[in-house]
């Protein structure tokens, strides 16, 4: 299925409205093509092209919604669907909570498709994969790792005006390098809109660099430690924030976000005043939608501001039942840096400890937002302002709210890729005083 | 399906709306539909069509698997019905062996030209992929069944039930609950069925129907006064089952401090019970740490097997085909060569089953036509053996598979999954009050909690839903803020108890992620209750 272009898709999303007998009905449409390359053992183990299309239709009568998809985009085929929604929605119960589809809105076109990564070749994606493994096994050890690249396009068009079209390319890549004898390991991860910015060379030095020099980790008592946590572990607590930012939740009172009597922290200062996070659609190292699937345009969002919580998300159920601005959950999450390089950290570190990617994060406690998780693929003791020797691995019992208000110094920002949530961030390394480390782990 | 998209589609979370509102892995269906069944006759030829195609163009080996899945889930929270969702996903996944490599295309177009060039994809990526190969795939024998059926041994099928009786189930589930002083509940009902066939040029041609459910609901309680809060998550199982386990018996429930759930499961009480015992949790003492005897319910327990025992024993981990996302594993070749490796104590016995009436990994045959089965793993305490599907088998001596190969959809690659990975029971008649009234200082543990292990299955740390402290052999009061902190040898080397088969349930995950890209699976784990010696305990409590 090709990419349908904007007025192709407009053309398409008309008909199928012009199909509806419903009150209201609103149409998502979107597809693409994704194709990945997996190895291990310093060999290709798996690949797949995977080309997918959808169009799903929601019908409404007064309260009553159905919601009916296809992947056949025939004249009948569409009217079909159309009919099923609307079957659907006349057998549904009434949802109190329906609020009738948007009007038509405004949008400023996205920057996140890049046609280098649209025209990738097989061959392309083959190099790409065939200069890590070289690396690896260059450096006589054993890589195992993953590559994806996907362009796609989607729109939405309902009965009361709104028409919304976007592309977009992307693509995601992981390494972890291990030694011949297992001692020690090493991870690195990419994540671009434009493929020709992905360096699988140097991204898998780094990796076996990591893993080469993480042989031998002496044990050390777990404990408080100022800890220096590269981007891509900030990473993975730090989003446990984002998708924590949800209103509802929070004025329900079951969030971090609560207070007591019902209020919640919105406007109140919640971690260190450096800490500034926001979104924004048209970034240029994170560009993102400048739509949310519901058809609400995301704009360029603070979300916390010199340490304040400055918006939370709404449901536009929750934000008309609220009277507030529905702002909608974002798509890209940015948080600002300092000038300082990793290496410029650690230098000005008496003790502590470099983690470079945390693993398997879980929500102890909701209330507190404690997370557990441990450090994987490369830990170091950092003394005097130098690398000392590689650690082992800890087990960390961790919030990220404490994190944020025992924050000591930030470097400079890149562009990451979260293991958990396979979501990218610009984001910096942090360092971070007393930080909650409770065991330790024998896993290398 | 991807937990993505069931956290999608039963909008539990709000970073769901950022996503365009496409289902992504089915195409909702009216009820009706579900019903309907594809006549094995066609899926015979379509898989003919495939295999004559692929052998055509230099496969050596071609599995098919014709796969229609099913999904039906039913949300509501409080008074209110939030989503009600019928999907299906059809199509064929074409797996081949060329020059000695592995293959692989799907499509959802199932005419024959279509199945062809889907056919003839798989044998060119083969050969593509056989460039970069090291050592040439090397498949276990497996003999051809002929036409064969398998289907799960249900006595109500899901489908049928009408969506009505569904959603005033939940709404008497989400009225009792609130009755009983929780502030909010969410509850689902989620219902599976796997139609699959599955051909190979060994001359298998094997037609099976799997049905899962999973009912489950989240419990809030809120102290307005100081801004506190407490969850209690349903005491289900997701079960192979259907509809039936939801009409719970007398000799179906096990009665103690709280009402546990043995093979079926009464929704209302255990939500009732959760109203009242999340309150409870915002009073109960706060945990203080150090070492306790911990009693382990099986509504808890096989989440830590599934962890620290079903993971760790899967091969290709073993192996490092998943060094990369989920990791390796702590129980290498050697450990298992050396015959002697003590992973538990000698009350430790744990088997792999694919064929347990009930459990969620249930099937007759896996998803490269080999027939199922059980065997040891841990033996007296010592690790055995693994789970291995056909080209890893040559690597343990093992004559045959073990049959743990599967797919979560058409278009996804079978590959190595957990079969259900089992504790058993005490062979002596033992309870839950036997193992309790030796415990001095102790906790008591009921239902899954928060869970997290390292990448080779050493150190975990898990929580549960419901903590009672035991003093001097008897439960004394609730606790909270409690999770315990061990590595995965020492803790199953604690292993001083376990209760009798009279006491073995089941416990399972709907939703188990391995892959890249990932794939999810269905498992149970059943044990009996067991005791657990001085193991670490820590208060999650904190401020911020």
């Amino acid at each position: 299925m090709p990419i349908l272009t904007k007025d192709e898709a407009y053309a398409l999303l008309k008909k199928v409205i012009s199909y509806s007998k419903a009150d209201e009905c609103e149409v998502n449409i979107g597809g693409g093509d994704s194709a990945n390359i997996r190895y291990a053992r310093n060999s290709v183990s798996t690949s797949g092209v995977i080309s997918q299309n959808g169009l799903a239709i929601s019908s409404a009568y007064g309260k009553k919604v159905g919601t009916a998809t296809i992947n056949e985009f025939d004249d009948a085929s569409l009217e079909k669907v159309v009919r099923r929604s609307e079957e659907l929605a006349q057998l549904a119960p009434e949802n109190p909570e329906f609020v009738s589809f948007l009007g038509p809105q405004t949008y400023q076109e996205s920057k996140t498709f890049v046609q280098t990564t649209a025209s990738i070749t097989p061959k392309q994606r083959a190099d790409l994969v065939a200069q890590s493994l070289q690396v690896a096994k260059d450096g006589k050890a054993v890589a195992a790792g993953y590559l994806e690249d996907s362009i796609g396009y989607s729109a939405m068009m309902n009965s009361k005006g709104l028409f919304a079209y976007n592309t977009a390319t992307g693509t995601n890549f992981s390494v972890t390098v291990r030694t011949e004898d297992g001692k020690g390991s090493g991870y690195a991860t990419r994540g671009y809109n434009d493929i020709t910015k992905l360096d699988t060379k140097t991204a898998t030095q780094i990796a076996t660099q990591k893993a080469v020099s993480s042989v031998t980790a002496k044990a050390i008592e777990p404990g408080k430690y100022t800890v220096i946590l590269e981007p891509a572990a900030a990473a993975v607590l730090l989003e446990r924030i984002i998708f924590g930012l949800d209103a509802r939740t929070a004025d329900e009172g079951r969030s971090f976000l609560s207070k007591p009597g019902g209020a919640t922290r919105l406007g109140e200062k919640m971690v260190d005043e450096r800490v500034n996070i926001y979104s924004d659609p048209w970034h240029p190292d994170l560009p993102t939608s400048s739509w949310s699937g519901d058809g609400r345009p995301q704009e360029k969002t603070s979300w916390i501001e010199k340490g304040v919580v400055k918006n939370l998300t709404y449901s536009r159920y929750w934000a008309e039942k609220k009277g507030v601005k529905a702002i909608p959950f974002p798509d890209g999450i940015i948080m600002e840096g300092g000038t300082k390089s990793l290496d410029e950290l650690i230098k000005g570190t008496k003790k502590g400890v470099l983690v470079t990617r945390l693993w398997y994060i879980r929500d102890v406690d909701p209330q507190s937002l404690l997370l557990t998780g441990l450090t994987r693929d490369g830990t170091f003791y950092i003394e005097n302002g130098k690398i000392q020797y590689p650690i082992k691995n800890f087990r960390f019992n961790e919030s990220p709210v404490i994190m944020l208000n025992n924050l000591e110094e930030l470097g400079k920002v890149e562009r990451t890729v979260s293991v958990e949530s396979n979501a990218n961030y610009l984001l910096p390394p942090m360092k971070i005083r007393d930080f909650t480390f409770t065991s330790l782990s024998d896993a290398v | 399906m991807k937990r993505r998209d069931f956290i999608y589609l039963t909008g539990l979370s709000t970073a769901a709306t950022l996503m365009p509102g496409i289902p992504v892995f089915g195409n909702p269906i009216s009820p009706e539909r579900a019903l309907e069944r594809i006549d094995p006759a066609l899926k015979k030829q379509m898989a003919d069509v495939a295999l004559n195609a692929a052998r055509s163009k230099g496969a050596s080996y071609t599995d098919v698997r014709i796969g229609r899945y099913l999904n039906q889930f039913v949300v509501t929270r409080e008074d209110k019905v939030q989503n009600i969702v019928n999907t299906e996903s059809y199509g064929m996944g074409i797996r081949v062996v060329a020059n000695g490599a592995w293959g692989f295309a799907a499509t959802d177009k199932l005419d024959k030209d279509s199945i062809a060039r889907a056919a003839e994809l798989a044998v060119a990526t083969a050969k593509e992929n056989s460039r970069l190969l090291s050592e040439p795939v090397r498949l276990a024998p497996q003999k051809g069944y002929g036409e064969v059926s398998w289907k799960a041994p249900i006595e109500k099928n899901s489908f049928e039930v009408p969506i009505k009786e569904k959603v005033d189930l939940l709404m008497n589930v989400n009225s009792e609950a609130m009755k009983a002083g929780a502030d909010y509940i969410t509850s689902i009902l989620f219902l599976v069925n796997e139609q699959k066939y599955f051909a190979s040029t060994d001359g298998s041609y094997i037609d099976q129907d799997v049905h899962r459910i999973w009912p489950t609901f989240f419990v809030t309680k809120i102290d307005a006064a100081s801004g506190k809060f407490e969850t209690r998550n349903a005491l289900s199982a997701p079960m192979g089952m259907g509809y039936e386990y939801l009409n719970a018996r007398p000799q179906d429930k096990i009665n103690g401090i709280t009402t546990l759930y043995k093979g079926r499961y009464d929704m209302v009480e255990d939500a009732k019970a959760a109203g009242a015992q999340a309150g409870e949790k915002l009073k109960a003492k706060s945990i203080e740490p150090g070492k306790y005897d911990l009693v382990l319910d099986p509504s808890h327990l096989w989440l830590t097997i599934h962890e620290s025992v079903g993971h760790p024993t899967e091969l290709d981990r073993v192996l490092g085909y998943e060094a990369n996302f989920a990791g390796t594993s702590f129980l290498t070749l050697d450990k298992w060569q050396s015959g002697k490796f003590n992973f538990g104590s000698k009350l430790v016995n744990i088997v792999g089953d694919k064929v347990q009436k009930g459990s969620l990994g249930a099937v007759g045959y896996d998803d490269e036509g080999v027939q199922c089965g059980k065997w040891d793993i841990i033996k007296d305490g010592i690790l055995v053996n693994y789970q291995t599907i056909r080209d890893q088998a040559h690597i343990l001596n093992l004559p045959a598979s073990q049959g743990c190969c599967y797919a979560d959809n058409w278009s996804s690659v079978q590959f190595q999954r957990m079969p259900n990975v089992s504790l058993q029971p005490s062979k002596e008649k033992k309870s839950i009050d036997d193992l309790i009234k030796n415990v001095e200082k102790g906790i008591y543990i009921i239902g899954d909690g928060s869970f997290s292990i390292d990448q080779q299955r050493y150190n975990f740390q898990f929580g549960g839903q419901l903590y009672y402290e035991i003093k001097e052999g008897k439960i004394t009061n609730m606790v909270r803020d409690v999770a315990y902190q061990a590595n995965s040898q020492d803790f199953w080397n604690a292993c001083s108890g376990i209760a009798d088969e009279s006491d073995y349930r089941l416990g399972g995950s709907f939703f188990d992620g391995k892959g890249q890209p990932s794939q999810s699976s269905a498992v149970s784990h059943g044990s009996s209750t067991a005791l657990f010696k001085g193991i670490n305990v820590i208060n999650t409590a904190r401020n911020i």
